[in-house]
């Protein structure tokens, strides 16, 4: 790496830090972090830094549905390096209705200016799912229904971006029976839109889409649910720092039993980290250290940004392995139970028969009356 | 049809007759005498000791074939009231009264089985009583809904105990009441044969999709527990007709028929678009035994449908009775697989009944026989016929 090209990075991070009150070590952390969030090589810290330097501070409009605004709250508490500083800095929140000033029609009025002024260039985030049963009343904002909402802003936007698990695919909302008809961001709008699933999600997950969009004018690659491969390529089982407890079959049994206080694998507890993906194993919350995160705390994951799993599942229900098990010389993780014996197979299997036959033999005997009866019938 | 009627029974029913003591009965006390001495056993040492029940499987055949089959094989004398007293359908009278019999001793057979299912047993009370009832749940309104019908079937029968005894006073004053209790024989079974439905609702994933289809559950379980009402009422009489050596009904069953044939083509529709509906139907063409037995169990619909189209089949009893028998299998399978084979509560649970549990469910069908044996020949329950001419 040239010193001029050092020296751009360190100028660029003076620029920023000065302007955000910080110091210049906590924003070049910051960079670093979500670099090696998003799995960027060396150096494009540096990059990070002068895009967010420049900051062409896109216009974002932020909509609120059938969600509690926790996904937001996430993003505020966020505490090194001040991330809500820093996302306030990189972007122009044009519209967000708990963090903006302005109530009434006032906001309405901003939404639909920002619209009007950066059409086609804005990013839509939304946060919560959208109802769209009996037309879609259930959620309205300003008298306007959210499906309308949703469509009107998504319309001219540059990128959609849904974020938490009820506006990626219907969350919490949506479980069974559903009475609003909750839908995701994709299905209102018929089109794969950028999901970052959790309850909430880890807000750098958001932060790092945002930075990437910044530095390299595209939103990162995703799979086919439209989740960010940097975030939810991999299961949580695979990088858990409790997976060595799994293979070699320790698990906590109960809540507070020795292998619980001993941090064994909450498997058996239902933990859901087999079958969900998310980088919570890697990067942790709250910026508290490694150990903050579920099952860092002693709970079992609920599976909270994977569809079918977060509050579809029952808490406490064992995990579907997701094509990972222990060698076969390790202890088994489950424990085959239930007896069945030979005799009462061979029982039932008579019993069957016997019914079969009986049943097959007597409706042959019918049918020899049925062929006397056919030709009185005709008769008649 | 008008001459059919005049045709088939002006009859009343009258006691058959005959000896009590055949080989068959024999053996049908025989295998009773089993069950109750392993009924006795388990009174004393609990269900660990014959049952092969455990955690995973709170529940067996005892409650999955004794209880949920049994009460919809029973369903043959709610079927026919509903088309006689409900649709006004006069010609079908003379099979209520057999019908009804073998729904008195199939629901109260099933009532009964529960208590020999409940590890407190002696608590069984509780869900009768104000105190510890719990309301909101589908397990209380199966549990009153169910004792409450075994009662009102007591009383839809008694007449035929009254006449024997030859109580006519008491019986022309029931017969003024009777109305009220045979609205209530129509009204109970809909509630509760739907609610056996419901109670796979609250599994939720626990029910393997194939069955699991959620808020059409209790519509599913009422249709085939009509169903197997009608196909039990086909299988009732065939057998009282061939092996009580009368007549055949097949005149009367022949217009039953062509009802449960509508029936059965509505059935297998909703059933199939559920599974559609729910995406569910991949899992069918998986290879696991779940695939299996649901293959197994739509044959048990499919083929019946197909074998009951013609309107010649209709009129043909051997037809008629091997639909009946599939029909039932069909519907004895879809409960089947639903509270066992499709009943996943964890890993590593398996469930497979024990010989003693087995023992205990073929005594009950044997019993039930038998007791049918016994009042059909004691009491007037089957309408005089002439003697078999063929």
């Amino acid at each position: 790496m040239s010193e001029t090209y050092i020296e751009e990075t360190a100028e660029a991070a003076d620029k920023v830090a000065g302007r955000l009150g910080i110091n210049r070590r906590e924003f070049l952390q910051f960079c670093a972090a979500t670099a090696t969030t998003l799995g960027l090589p060396t150096g494009a810290e540096a990059a990070i830094a002068k895009a967010v330097e420049k900051a062409q501070r896109p216009s974002v409009i932020w909509l609120h549905f059938q969600e509690c605004t926790g996904c937001s709250e996430s993003l505020l508490r966020a505490e090194h390096p001040t991330l809500e500083k820093l996302i306030l800095d990189v972007i122009s929140l044009d519209y967000h209705e708990t963090l903006m000033a302005a109530a009434g029609h006032q906001a309405e009025a901003a939404r639909k200016a920002a619209m009007k002024a950066h059409k086609g260039k804005y990013i839509l985030v939304v946060e919560g799912a959208i109802p769209v049963k009996d037309n879609g009343i259930y959620c309205k904002i300003g008298g306007h229904k959210a499906i309308d909402m949703l469509k009107e802003c998504a319309a001219d936007a540059a990128a959609v971006i849904a974020i938490g698990s009820c506006a990626s695919w219907g969350g919490m909302p949506s479980t069974d029976p559903n009475p609003t008809g909750a839908s995701s961001v994709g299905d209102v709008l018929g089109k794969p839109v950028v999901t970052i699933p959790g309850c909430p999600p880890n807000p750098y997950n958001f932060l790092a889409t945002v930075v990437h969009f910044l530095t390299f004018g595209s939103l990162p690659a995703v799979d086919q649910l439209g989740r960010p491969k940097f975030a939810y390529g991999r299961i949580i089982h695979e990088h858990c720092e409790r997976r060595a407890h799994f293979d070699a079959g320790r698990f906590a049994m109960e809540f507070g039993d020795e292998g619980h206080r001993k941090g064994y694998c909450l498997y058996k507890l239902g933990c859901k980290g087999p079958e969900t993906y998310a980088n919570c194993s890697t990067i942790g919350f709250g910026d508290a250290g490694e150990s903050n995160w579920p099952v860092g705390c002693g709970h079992p994951c609920i599976g909270c940004t994977e569809k079918g799993v977060g509050f579809t599942k029952p808490i406490h229900q064992t995990a579907v392995l997701r094509g990972m098990m222990p060698p076969a010389s390790y202890p088994r993780i489950v424990e085959e139970q239930g007896k069945a014996s030979f005799a009462a197979a061979a029982a039932l299997a008579a019993i069957a028969g016997a019914a079969a036959g009986g049943a097959a033999m007597l409706a042959k005997n019918l049918g020899k009356h049925d062929a006397e009866q056919q030709p009185q019938q005709k008769g008649e | 049809m008008a001459n059919n009627h005049a045709h088939a029974r002006t009859h009343a029913p009258a006691p058959l007759g005959g000896s009590l003591l055949t080989p068959f009965t024999l053996l049908l006390g025989v295998l009773s005498a089993i069950a109750g001495f392993i009924l006795v056993y388990r009174f004393f040492y609990g269900l660990g000791a014959v049952t092969n029940l455990n955690d995973g499987y709170p529940w067996g055949i005892w409650i999955a074939y004794d209880v949920v089959v049994g009460s919809a094989f029973a369903c043959g004398g709610y079927v026919m009231a509903l088309l006689v007293y409900i649709f006004n359908k006069g010609q079908y009278h003379p099979l209520v009264r057999p019908a009804l019999l073998a729904s008195l001793f199939g629901y109260t057979l099933a009532g009964v089985s529960v208590i020999f299912d409940l590890g407190r047993w002696w608590n069984f009370w509780h869900i009768f009583w104000p105190g510890y009832a719990q309301v909101n749940s589908v397990m209380f309104e199966v549990a009153v809904c169910i004792s409450a019908y075994i009662v009102v079937m007591w009383i839809e029968f008694s007449p035929a105990f009254l006449e024997k005894l030859g109580m006519k006073d008491v019986k022309r004053k029931l017969n003024k009441l009777l109305f009220f209790f045979i609205a209530l024989g129509v009204l109970l079974p809909s509630m509760h044969q739907s609610s056996l439905g419901s109670l796979l609702v609250i599994f939720g994933q626990q029910i393997h999709p194939l069955w699991q289809s959620g808020a059409l559950l209790p519509l599913i379980y009422l249709m085939t527990a009509i169903l197997l009402g009608f196909a039990v009422v086909i299988l009732e009489a065939t057998l009282s007709s061939t092996g009580f050596g009368r007549p055949l009904e097949t005149k009367v069953l022949t217009p039953l028929s062509k009802i449960m044939l509508g029936l059965l083509a509505a059935y297998l529709a909703l059933r199939i678009l559920d599974l559609l509906w729910r995406g569910a139907l991949g899992t069918a063409f998986a290879f696991t035994l779940e695939a299996g037995m649901f293959w197994i169990e739509m044959a048990a619909f499919v083929v019946p449908l197909a074998l009951l189209a013609p309107a010649s089949a209709r009129r043909s009893a051997s037809k008629l009775f091997a639909a009946a028998v599939m029909l039932l299998a069909g519907g004895m399978l879809l409960r089947i697989n639903g509270f066992l084979v499709g009943y996943q509560t964890g890993d590593g649970w398996h469930y497979f009944p024990s010989f003693a549990e087995l023992m205990v469910t073929v005594g009950i069908i044997a019993f039930e026989i038998l007791a049918y044996i016994v009042i059909v020949r004691k009491f007037p329950v089957l309408p005089a016929a002439q003697p078999a001419t063929r």
